[in-house]
């Protein structure tokens, strides 16, 4: 079974504390959501958890049956999905799925292809240029590549932004598909939200 | 769902960037301005005059060189400015990322190279007596060029004054490079054999070879974080 331990977790920029002693213990099945206010530290936690920034102190470790992951080997079962991140916009959506599904080791096959952007709201136009999509779609999109490596780590940093109503419930039943076998992490100050996590872990600003 | 090997992933990300590439025209457009530009102001300059085969050896690489650097870095660039780095870097290990952006800045520069050939021959009026050495100085020398510019670039896309600093942190690094194939580049416009270029042959092999690899060992380091 897949483990997400962080054990006395801090990060400090120059003599700025962003956050420190953060303590976390998911596993497969469980969920959490990091809130606080803007520039509490959730999206740099969130980007610590992950691998992309050292932490000052503490460590984050991944492990599958006792056994610890590397990067290399937990970053081909963790999804991440943000609004600040983009995907390659002169490319259409089907290009871009292709892609990722290519780099991710993954072949996908146009069934499949149909069943995520269906998924995500965005049938019917797979063949249109990220470029020309609203924000909404944009993100929309992001979940359908966050879906194709069938994630056992799920992060998502502000759930909700830019999506409509419709989009909001996607984005539940996105959660609800895959709860059971997976490690969800969402990071968000919007109340509503923290009912998509089983806990709440409460930064100060 | 089936297994993608490691070059299929390669190819994905070249496959990626030459497609952008096509649709915004960005690095292309930048390179064959700057080569046309240059080429046009070096013949006006020369006007009438033979310069030697070292001067023109000279000149030849200075025109790919900073046609080169006007365009190689957007190949990380890009990723950062437009943030899609951060998704690229959960996608796929490093090594993939490297070799798929250095096998596309190696058909930037081999595209470069064929523009700039012919018209340098024609606007220079000045012409290789060896081809045979001309061409291995070229593919070694861009080779080179291409390995370098691109961990160079993964450096330079993560500071704030990206285009300044790649030109002046490549120099330094290119220069034992453009030393040789400029060497190589002169013995050819001369009519000299390969009995002449030996050392810089094997000087520029050996370059190519460490800068690959220790850009394959330090990719990681500096492009995930």
């Amino acid at each position: 079974m897949l483990k997400l331990e962080t054990k006395k977790l801090a990060k400090y920029f120059g003599r700025r504390k962003v956050f420190e002693n953060i303590d976390i213990c998911l596993r497969a099945g469980q969920s959490l959501a990091l809130v606080g206010c803007n520039g509490s530290g959730k999206t740099t936690l969130l980007k610590t958890i992950i691998g992309l920034i050292y932490p000052s102190k503490g460590e984050v470790t991944y492990s599958e049956n006792g056994q610890k992951l590397e990067f290399g080997q937990y970053r081909d079962s963790l999804s991440f999905v943000a609004p600040y991140f983009s995907l390659y916009e002169p490319l259409t959506a089907t290009e871009n799925l292709r892609f990722f599904a290519k780099v991710c080791g993954c072949k996908l096959m146009l069934e499949k292809l149909n069943e995520l952007l269906s998924q995500v709201g965005l049938d019917g136009r797979g063949d249109d240029s990220v470029s020309s999509y609203s924000t909404g779609m944009k993100q929309r999109l992001k979940y359908a590549v966050a879906l194709l490596k069938k994630p056992k780590i799920l992060l998502i940093d502000e759930p909700g932004t830019n999506l409509d109503e419709s989009g909001k419930e996607m984005v539940v039943n996105i959660l609800d598909s895959i709860r059971k076998e997976s490690i969800i992490i969402i990071a968000t100050n919007e109340p509503k939200e923290y009912e998509l996590a089983d806990g709440i872990c409460q930064l100060d600003s | 769902m089936e297994s993608v090997n490691w070059t299929a992933k390669v190819l994905a990300v070249t496959g990626k960037d030459i497609t952008s590439e096509f649709r915004t025209r960005f690095a292309v457009n930048a390179i064959v301005m700057f080569a046309l530009v240059t080429l046009t102001v070096v013949s006006f300059a020369l006007g009438v005059l033979s310069p030697s085969g070292e001067i023109m050896a000279a000149m030849f690489w200075i025109i790919l060189f900073f046609a080169a650097m006007s365009g190689l870095a957007q190949t990380f660039i890009k990723e950062e400015e437009s943030g899609t780095a951060l998704i690229l870097k959960l996608s796929c290990p490093g090594t993939i990322i490297f070799f798929g952006k250095f096998l596309f800045n190696l058909l930037l520069l081999i595209v470069l190279a064929v523009l700039i050939v012919p018209l340098f021959i024609v606007l220079l009026n000045s012409s290789a007596e060896n081809w045979a050495v001309f061409i291995i100085g070229l593919l070694l020398g861009i080779i080179g060029l291409a390995g370098a510019t691109t961990i160079i670039a993964a450096i330079v896309s993560k500071a704030s004054i990206k285009g300044a600093l790649f030109t002046v942190l490549s120099f330094p690094i290119l220069m034992p490079l453009l030393a040789a194939v400029i060497e190589i580049t002169k013995t050819a416009f001369i009519g000299g054999t390969f009995g002449d270029i030996s050392a810089p042959i094997q000087m520029l092999i050996a370059y190519d070879v460490v800068m690959i690899t220790l850009s394959v060992m330090l990719f990681d380091f500096v492009w995930r974080y």
